[in-house]
């Protein structure tokens, strides 16, 4: 008798969370089910980074496509009347050539001064945002943004279809890049990351790569900001700024960039921190900070590389022989 | 704009010039030493200004003394950050980006705490007079900063021009592998690369604190610009650097008297982005293999 691989483990431990996540918002207080949509929010901006940090391009502006997407769907809606299902998408679009745009002004830069060049950009269009009155509202940000509508009989502007609309979109995302990253596309983004030179002798291309992980990366990140601007009804351009990118970081670090489990751990285990040490709102920062610092200096891989290295050992010590299906 | 506006709106970009000269100097070191700096910088800083609020605003230390202890304050907050961070990082220049990255959360957090949140702590001016030129009056206090950025960085060109550890860091920063070899400890030129950073944001921020509101929220206010001279002056060009400090300085003080503060910020990137477009490398930056 065999006992079963990680792999079953896997997906018994995501069975286990999906059928979590669904009852959840039929028990919990409406706070926690605003949170978890958050935490989806957060879910598919750390794995949309992630595909960007597979090609090693670990960009400072992925919360401010967040942003581009969040007040495109949201001013798509408000002011020329687009339905909010089509506005989302649109959002995505948007960011998608932002993030593009960026990318491509910086494709010749390399190592630090890229990254402080896209925090750079992303900051140019942040405060546009607050510069601009007319489009944008300035500082205080749009408010009255549509909710969504009736559709089919759910009403999704209430919490809990919304919760289940945010849900799915989250699995579908997760799912596309989770295939992606088994794709050729994926393999040639970690070809990249992991020797330039080889890849580019291969074949591959290496703007044209850089700019396809931005695009799809970008899309993604749209997409949340779409989610949160039709949630909350309103966006501002503090939502936007280098502290979210800070935590976006943090979790991803934490969590490990490795494997697709890694955002996945980080934002689990960190956000849910996050929520519960609300009470120390004013020193927060500085214990994810440090958190950050350590995983960097002592755990390289991250909570999901302790996880596998806790899994070997685990094995090793049952003396089971498994066939690793990675 | 008049002739006296104007004449004073140059000598405050002068001033400003200087203090990003004397920032993105020490970051622009690091960065050509290790291939990698420090994201805090702009914390180390705001760690000088603290230190002269509360030695000569506080504790009635003369102004000098207590400038002087703001560089050797940032002198060691550089060598505690090399040590602590950028030495076992080595070679990882994504790790020690984004573990600066998280030492600003930290810095941040640790001044507010200690020095209260949300209070602006204002530094009394230790000179009173002003500068009067052609009809326009310039703060004594504010153009300070000048004198002391040309000498400290025309004395940072000449350490690393003639003297023996100054060239030491020129090697390593142009091949550390062959500095090694000939006996170069590539961990001292590390710290004292940094102890350098840190020393002359600490004498900025001791110099500048008079001038801007000390709130724990400076350190990250200063450090875009900051890192924007850096990548417009090219990374690790001490002269290069120098240059882009007087164009960002004086584009962000004119924008800024003319329109506002966040268009300067907005410009000051458009000029970024159209100098890395043109050259990658930074005005005088060399491009790195």
């Amino acid at each position: 008798m065999s006992l079963p691989n990680i792999r079953s483990y896997r997906i018994g431990a995501l069975a286990f969370a999906i059928i979590l996540l669904c009852i959840l918002p039929f028990f919990a207080r409406p706070y926690l089910v605003e949170v978890a949509m958050i935490y989806f929010i957060w879910m598919i901006l750390a794995q949309s980074y992630r595909l960007v940090v597979t090609i090693h391009d670990w960009q400072l502006y992925h919360v401010v496509l967040y942003g581009v997407g969040a007040y495109t769907s949201g001013m798509l809606a408000k002011n020329l009347g687009v339905p909010v299902f089509a506005a989302i998408p649109l959002g995505g679009a948007m960011a998608s050539l932002a993030g593009v745009a960026i990318t491509s002004v910086l494709l010749r830069t390399k190592g630090w001064g890229f990254y402080i060049a896209t925090y750079g950009l992303a900051e140019l269009i942040r405060l546009s945002w607050m510069k601009f009155r007319n489009p944008f509202g300035g500082s205080t940000g749009i408010i009255d943004i549509p909710y969504p509508p009736v559709v089919a009989g759910i009403d999704f502007s209430a919490r809990i279809p919304y919760y289940f609309f945010s849900l799915g979109v989250m699995l579908i995302i997760m799912y596309m890049l989770y295939r992606l990253e088994r794709s050729r596309i994926g393999d040639s983004f970690k070809a990249v990351s992991m020797d330039p030179l080889l890849a580019a002798s291969t074949g591959i291309s290496i703007p044209r790569q850089r700019l396809l992980a931005c695009a799809i990366g970008g899309f993604f990140a749209g997409i949340a900001g779409g989610l949160l601007v039709h949630r909350l009804g309103a966006v501002d351009p503090k939502l936007f700024n280098i502290t979210t990118m800070l935590y976006l970081l943090i979790w991803i670090v934490v969590g490990g960039t490795n494997s697709f489990w890694g955002p996945v751990l980080g934002v689990s285990v960190m956000y849910s921190l996050f929520e519960l040490s609300r009470p120390l709102i004013q020193i927060r920062p500085m214990f994810f900070g440090i958190a950050m610092i350590l995983v960097l200096l002592f755990m390289p891989g991250g909570l999901e590389g302790m996880v596998a290295k806790a899994a070997a050992w685990l094995r090793r010590l049952r003396g089971v022989q498994t066939a690793e299906a990675e | 704009m008049n002739t006296q506006l104007l004449l004073q709106t140059t000598a405050n970009a002068g001033a400003v010039s200087a203090m990003y000269a004397l920032i993105a100097v020490g970051l622009t070191l690091a960065f050509g030493v290790m291939q990698m700096a420090n994201l805090a910088h702009g914390h180390f800083f705001m760690a000088g200004a603290y230190t002269v609020y509360a030695l000569y605003a506080l504790h009635d230390w003369p102004f000098w003394f207590a400038v002087a202890a703001a560089v050797g304050i940032g002198a060691v907050i550089g060598l505690a950050v090399e040590r602590g961070i950028f030495r076992p990082l080595r070679g990882d220049v994504v790790g020690g980006f984004i573990a600066t990255a998280g030492l600003m959360f930290v810095f941040e957090v640790f001044m507010g705490e200690v020095w209260g949140w949300g209070h602006m702590r204002q530094v009394p001016s230790p000179y009173m007079r002003a500068v009067k030129f052609f009809g326009a009056s310039v703060s004594f206090q504010r153009v300070l900063v000048i004198p002391f950025a040309i000498a400290c960085i025309g004395g940072l060109l000449i350490f690393m021009r003639w003297f023996r550890l100054g060239r030491a860091l020129r090697a390593v920063a142009q091949d550390p592998e062959a500095a090694s070899l000939q006996g170069i400890n590539i961990n001292r030129m590390t710290a004292l690369a940094m102890a350098i950073a840190g020393a002359l944001a600490g004498i900025a921020g001791g110099l500048m604190s008079t001038i801007y509101a000390v709130t724990p929220a400076l350190g990250g206010h200063i450090i875009l610009p900051a890192l924007i001279v850096v990548v417009v002056g090219g990374m690790g060009s001490v002269g290069g650097v120098t240059l882009a400090s007087i164009l960002l300085g004086f584009v962000m003080t004119f924008v800024t008297t003319l329109v506002d503060g966040v268009t300067a910020m907005m410009v000051s990137v458009a000029v970024m982005a159209l100098v890395l477009a043109i050259r990658p490398q930074g005005l005088m930056g060399h491009v790195v293999t």
